[in-house]
């Protein structure tokens, strides 16, 4: 332990805390930009680059970054004189001065930490203007680089490149026409790029923002000719409530159906339905893998890797081109979702497909562009129609000034709105793989699972791994969150020594819960923990909580699927994977698009 | 090339190299060497002036004395060729006349080395560049 | 083994280099062999004798006769008469400007009579691309020394001594570093060189690298000795070729000789040296920048600490010392701690190596010894203002440095006295600015080349920079507002204050030093709309002399915007407010009735510049 003094308090920490950490721990809040932490997870950004941080630390010549300068005994640190005051306001002056003043109109507005700053350290001219930066505007299905916002706080080039180990986004150019931008300053969707969306749910600013697709969602519910069905995956449920002032961790499921149908959808479905149908599809594929395994066929492949996020399969088919035969084929819930939609569904409705909208809420960035794949439509025409996030819903719920807090709890509509249990914790890290066992379990054992709860799979270590007994059969399953921890295990999966039958893997870090189209969490990973124990909590509170014992699921396997694996159901419910290579970016730059089809 | 396998070797290579390049950096101080100055003009060169400076160079480095031997331009004594003039650290120059081999030996034992002076001597009415 | 009786050294440095100083060697080689004398006269191509004012240079050994602008088309002269005959070719022999006497010994010139060379020992006196010729000057006997005699922290107390301190521009104590690398236990450290010189105008770290390799080589191994390095690396900007082709060639023969590998002079101790090109990125050389660039990162700068000597390359311990500080380490060594700290000043010792440029006479690479006065640079060695102009004021320490005027002009030359008059010792660049040259302008310079050369990791430096060129830009153009010289001195004080990096941190400096020394110019541009030096365009007026014009009307015809008035036979006036500066009138006028001025009555040439803005704006 160490004594410094700051602002002329004494204070004693451990040896290798931070300046600013001290303070904290002093009471005093020093005002950072740049920094950025996600705790617990190992998530860390702080290059010293916006210097707001600074601090006049006693004997120095210069003022030092609290935000990287390690505290040491006998320091006496102050935050708060003339010099730190004005040398922190100008600096911010600058930052500004390169920044467009369009806040009435930006993405960001109300939630951007300049703008919080400007308000705090009442910036009220600009005496450093001058020339701004400009850049070309790089508009993907996914998401929108506005760089002209961009103040170089290298978060979105830290998640990218640290945590996802995508490395789509790096600092490109020098001096003041610096940014984060992918190479050769390419667009988003001919790079690397997962559309996972964490640089969007980490950038302080609106240069990095979701493609906003309320618009599309409206002109539906607009057309008298068409017949709207939403549905709104596990994870919105969890974080909805926050954009609306709720505590973190309040589950709104019931007002989320209300404000749907008060918003004008025709059929307010559930995700969690298809999410058990991805269990019964992808359980029934690891079962028939593993036993034939267990029978010596050579040709299996194992481990079973998950494929519900897209930003995941993007990775692969970026990443692994040569290991498409892994992952399981079951396609996402929210592809299940509209497959079934505009086939059975349709069909009982007698609507054609071109007359059904399918909208999806989603937590997710990658969303968005996984709905708009060539291989998700029929004669152009897509399963889904357009996704929006958990921000997007909440800005069009109080755009159509609904008063959500005090909303009565709905229910959603039948046939695709019921799901158990098992569904609703498929929004957290290691939950597909729980409700997967669930299932797997009493198919393989012919057994009943007494206790349903996997605690040895839940949690939010980056990776994980755990041992099932199905009755003398140890399984042996892996989970990763974060595609750099993803890549970890695959890696081991090329090299052939991976030890597991099964893995899990989730794009954003703690799951969907965490996901590039959630309400801002600026970096408290408290918010992640109560959005994982609120989808917990609700899958207690459900009656069914295995996927296999969803009645309508039950119903749709009788009237319509046949059973697991069907013919139809391999139609309908699986798809497959296609290698994606710089050289094939490039061709759909030009507009060829042969590979996808 | 040889390998240099020890701070020995190094020094011996040092040496090999200085008695081919040695001329070269003593030319930077001559005021603290002896200097010698061979005229090889036409005249000198046929009386034998070549082979002169090359036993003065020789000898000297054998004698281990650190000297400048430089050529210089005909002295105007072309009577006396081959002409040598000698400058020992602190004195004034010295104008040898005939000088061959034998004479130059000579001079490198008595003058260089004991600072006697010798027959020969011619008076100096000129200034060499 | 036949003796060299004659040796023609001819300067290859880069600047005579320009001066075909190659194809002069060539010739020289090849009369030589034409007459054949090739086994009595060397002909070799050295490193920079630094008199580049005068190249190509041409050093005649052991005559001690120093040729000065010397042509290809001189060689022939010079064999004949000098080589063979044993006369000076004196039209080619240094002249001093006073007596115009010749001067065939380069010590007795001004030029050199107080330089010191001992980083600089060797440029000019050896041929860089034969090892041999370096060993003859005692090249790797430190090392030798240092290997058999001392351990390596006698060794690394003995550079303490010294009094060393770093040569690339912030003055770090050598010794220290090395103590504190040595300190930081690993299974791996790296020695690294940098290489990566980028103040305009400043060359020395080329020089020695084109010169005098194997210093720096030999130096490295023995750094490498002392912090328990087995690794050096050179980061060498890829606009060096010449420095690159020659250290390479240094690697291979020290290879050879196995003064470089494994076991070296029969000891332990093995290291070796490997190149790493940099983009020519000035940040590059702040040695965290330079460590991610050899990463193979971008080049920008770390918050220090941890100190490359904690974690630098790959993550290991790392000494990094620029080329100048290497060059020194050899002869410290072989010539004792006591030898070096007795030149220079109290905590400045030893020499530093200038790049002595702008508006004075001899324009040339100089190492003098620290404490030195500005005084004596720019009138002995420097020989004085060209032209015979006046003495304005001298940058050092390139863009991180500032400017100093007449009264610094008996200030000692070391590390504290520059910082203390508000420039830095920096690398050495210095450049001497005379009457003609806009301080203003200087400034805006020195920001110009920043702007261009910040990394943009941090905001301060990225944008408030920017800003900065952009208000001295204003300011030159003779739109400067009245609190734009706050602004500037606001600005640069928290760029200081607040900016990453050496680079940021020193950045305001041209502007700050101005600002200090020279304030009344800047007060000139902005409230007067006057350069008084006549730089800059924006604050000219071309002016029609009442006395002069006849009433031709020959302007006013060519004039393109029709800013001229005036009858024939009557005299014509120029409308400020019209006038694009384009200089046709002064061109047509027969009768040098037009002239640019920049002392036309302050409140018209103001109201001209408003309007001019307002229109532009």
């Amino acid at each position: 332990m160490i004594e410094l003094t700051i602002d002329k308090k004494k204070v004693r920490v451990e040896a290798g805390t931070t300046i600013l950490k001290a303070a904290r721990k002093a009471g005093v809040e020093i005002p950072s930009l740049c920094r950025f932490e996600l705790c617990g997870m190992g998530i860390e950004n702080r290059p010293g680059g916006c210097r707001v941080c600074v601090v006049e630390v006693e004997g120095r010549r210069n003022l030092a970054p609290s935000c990287i300068t390690e505290a040491q005994e006998g320091m006496v640190v102050h935050t708060r004189s003339i010099r730190v005051l004005n040398a922190r306001k100008t600096v911010l002056e600058l930052i500004i001065s390169d920044h467009p003043s369009d806040c009435l109109v930006c993405a960001k507005s109300g939630r951007c930490e300049l703008q919080n700053l400007a308000i705090q350290f009442g910036v009220r001219n600009k005496p450093c203007e001058g020339e701004q930066s400009h850049y070309r505007k790089d508009t993907s299905p996914s998401l929108i680089r506005d760089v002209d916002k961009c103040i170089m706080c290298r978060r979105c080039e830290m998640m990218c490149n640290d945590v996802q180990t995508v490395g789509a986004l790096s600092a490109v150019n020098r001096g003041f026409m610096s940014v984060v931008a992918p190479a050769f300053e390419m667009n988003l969707e001919d790079s690397p790029c997962t559309f996972c969306g964490q640089c969007v749910s980490v950038c302080p600013t609106g240069a990095l923002t979701e493609a906003d697709h309320t618009g599309d969602v409206i002109r539906a519910l607009s057309d008298p000719s068409k017949t709207v069905a939403v549905q709104t995956a596990p994870a919105v449920r969890a974080a909805l409530g926050e954009e609306f002032g709720l505590p973190p961790g309040t589950s709104v499921t019931g007002k989320m159906a209300s404000a749907l149908r008060e918003l004008g959808f025709d059929y307010v479905f559930d995700t969690d339905f298809s999410a058990d149908l991805t269990i019964m599809e992808e359980g029934t594929e690891l079962l028939q893998r593993i036993r034939k395994h267990l029978d010596g066929d050579p040709d299996v492949r194992l481990p079973i890797l998950t494929s519900c996020c897209p930003g995941w399969v993007n990775f692969f088919e970026h990443n692994y081109p040569d290991m498409l035969d892994v992952p399981s084929t079951a396609k996402s819930p929210q592809q299940m979702f509209g497959a079934i939609a505009k086939t059975c569904f349709a069909e009982k409705k007698g609507l054609n497909r071109n007359d059904l909208v399918v909208v999806s809420v989603m937590p997710c960035l990658a969303k968005k562009y996984e709905c708009r794949r060539e291989e998700f439509k029929v004669d152009g025409n897509p399963d889904v129609d357009c996704s929006i996030s958990t921000r997007e819903l909440a800005a069009f719920i109080k755009q159509a000034n609904i008063d959500f807090t005090n909303l009565p709890d709905g229910v959603f509509d039948d046939p695709m709105g019921e799901s158990s249990g098992a569904s609703v914790i498929f929004g957290n890290t290691g939950g597909v793989i729980e409700a997967a066992c669930r299932t797997a379990y009493e198919l393989y054992t012919g057994k009943t699972l007494e206790r349903v709860e996997f605690h040895a799979l839940r949690g939010m270590e980056g990776i994980r791994s755990a041992t099932i007994d199905f009755d003398g059969l140890p399984l042996h399953i892996g989970i990763a969150h974060g595609l750099g921890n993803a890549r970890r295990l695959l890696d081991e999966v090329r090299a052939g020594k991976s030890q597991y039958h099964a893995i899990e893997i989730m794009a954003c870090p703690g799951g969907c819960i965490g996901g590039g189209g959630q309400p801002y969490h600026h970096g408290n990973s408290e918010i992640l923990n109560r959005r994982a124990a609120a989808l917990y909590a609700e899958d207690e509170r459900k009656a069914i909580r295995k996927s296999h014992e969803n009645p309508s699921i039950i119903k749709l396997y009788r009237e319509f699927l046949d059973k697991p694996g069907s013919h139809r159901a391999h139609t309908l419910l699986h798809t497959k994977y296609f290698p994606k290579s710089s050289s094939m970016s490039m061709s759909r730059r030009n507009g060829v698009n042969s590979e996808q089809k | 090339m040889n390998g240099i396998k020890t701070l020995a070797d190094l020094k011996r290579k040092q040496e090999e190299v200085m008695s081919r390049m040695g001329q070269r950096n003593r030319g930077e101080n001559p005021e603290s060497l002896v200097q010698v100055k061979v005229a090889m003009a036409t005249c000198g060169i046929a009386s034998g002036a070549k082979e002169v400076m090359e036993y003065f160079m020789d000898e000297l480095d054998r004698k281990e004395i650190d000297a400048v031997v430089t050529q210089t331009g005909c002295m105007g004594y072309c009577f006396a060729e081959p002409t040598v003039e000698i400058t020992l650290p602190g004195r004034e120059a010295i104008v040898f006349g005939y000088v061959d081999i034998r004479k130059a030996g000579e001079i490198i034992e008595r003058y260089i080395g004991e600072g006697e002076l010798l027959d020969g001597i011619i008076p100096q009415n000129y200034n060499t560049i | 083994m036949s003796k060299y009786k004659m040796h023609l050294l001819v300067c290859g440095g880069t600047g005579c280099h320009s001066s075909e100083s190659y194809r002069l060697y060539e010739t020289l080689r090849d009369q030589v062999e034409k007459r054949g004398l090739e086994r009595d006269v060397q002909v070799i191509l050295t490193g920079c004798f630094g008199f580049c004012e005068k190249g190509a240079i041409l050093k005649v050994m052991p005559d001690n006769t120093f040729y000065t602008q010397v042509k290809p088309s001189d060689a022939e002269e010079i064999l004949d008469e000098h080589i063979i005959k044993g006369r000076r070719v004196h039209r080619l022999l240094y002249t001093n400007p006073e007596t115009e006497e010749h001067v065939p010994d380069s010590k007795q010139m001004d030029f050199y009579r107080k330089q010191l060379r001992i980083a600089l020992r060797n440029c000019g006196a050896v041929d860089p691309e034969n090892i041999d010729e370096s060993i003859a000057r005692d090249a790797y006997q430190a090392l030798g020394k240092a290997l058999t005699e001392y351990t390596p922290a006698e060794t690394v107390d003995l550079i303490k001594r010294s009094g060393l301190r770093g040569r690339g521009g912030a003055g770090f104590p050598t010794g220290l570093k090395w103590e504190i690398a040595a300190r930081n236990g690993a299974d791996q450290k790296y020695v690294v060189c940098n290489a990566d010189e980028g103040d305009p105008g400043a060359f020395m770290d080329r020089s020695i690298l084109e010169g005098d390799p194997h210093s720096v080589l030999e130096a490295m191994a023995i750094c490498g000795y002392c912090t328990g390095a087995s690794k050096g690396l050179v980061y060498i900007r890829a606009e060096y070729p010449l420095a690159i082709k020659r250290l390479k060639i240094a690697i291979g023969q020290a290879r050879e000789y196995g003064l470089l590998g494994e076991h070296i002079l029969g000891t332990d101790f093995s290291f070796d040296v490997t190149l790493r090109y940099g983009a020519g990125a000035f940040v590059c050389g702040e040695e965290t920048a330079l460590i991610h660039s050899m990463e193979g990162k971008r080049g920008e700068p770390s918050n220090k600490p941890p100190f490359p000597a904690q974690s630098g390359y790959l993550g290991k311990p790392s000494n990094v010392n620029n080329v100048e500080t290497f060059a020194n380490i050899p002869v410290i060594i072989l010539k004792g701690a006591e030898w070096f700290s007795a030149i220079g000043t109290g905590r400045s010792k030893g020499t530093k190596v200038f790049a002595l440029a702008g508006k004075i006479n001899n324009v040339g690479l100089i190492e003098v010894p620290m404490g030195i006065t500005l005084r004596e640079i720019i009138y002995e060695i420097g020989g004085g203002i060209k032209n015979g102009k006046k003495f304005k004021a001298v940058q050092t320490g390139g863009p991180s440095g500032g400017c100093l005027t007449e009264k610094h002009l008996d200030t000692p030359i070391d590390y504290e006295s520059l910082t203390a008059a508000g420039s830095m010792m920096g690398s050495g660049g210095m450049i001497v600015l005379d009457e003609d040259d806009c301080m203003v302008s200087v400034a805006k310079f020195y920001l110009g080349f920043i702007v261009e050369e910040s990394c943009g990791k941090c905001a301060p430096c990225r944008i408030g920079n920017k800003r900065l060129h952009e208000a001295l830009t204003r300011i030159t153009e003779g739109k400067g507002e009245a609190d734009d010289i706050d602004r500037l001195r606001n600005l640069g004080t928290v760029i200081k204050d607040t900016s990453l990096c050496g680079l940021g941190q020193t950045s305001p400096n041209p502007v700050l030093s101005t600002l200090d020394n020279f304030m009344d110019e800047y007060r000139e541009h902005v409230h007067d709309r006057k350069c008084r030096s006549g730089q800059c365009r924006g604050l000219l007026f071309y002016v029609i002399s009442k006395d002069d014009c006849i009433g031709c009307m020959a302007c006013r015809r060519v004039c393109p915007t029709h800013a001229i008035s005036g009858e024939k036979k009557g005299v014509h006036v120029i409308d400020q407010h019209i006038c694009i500066k384009c200089g046709a009138c002064m061109e047509k006028c027969q009768f040098d009735a037009i002239s640019l001025r920049n002392d036309y009555p302050r409140a018209t040439a103001a109201a001209a510049v408003q309007e001019e803005s307002s229109t532009h704006s």
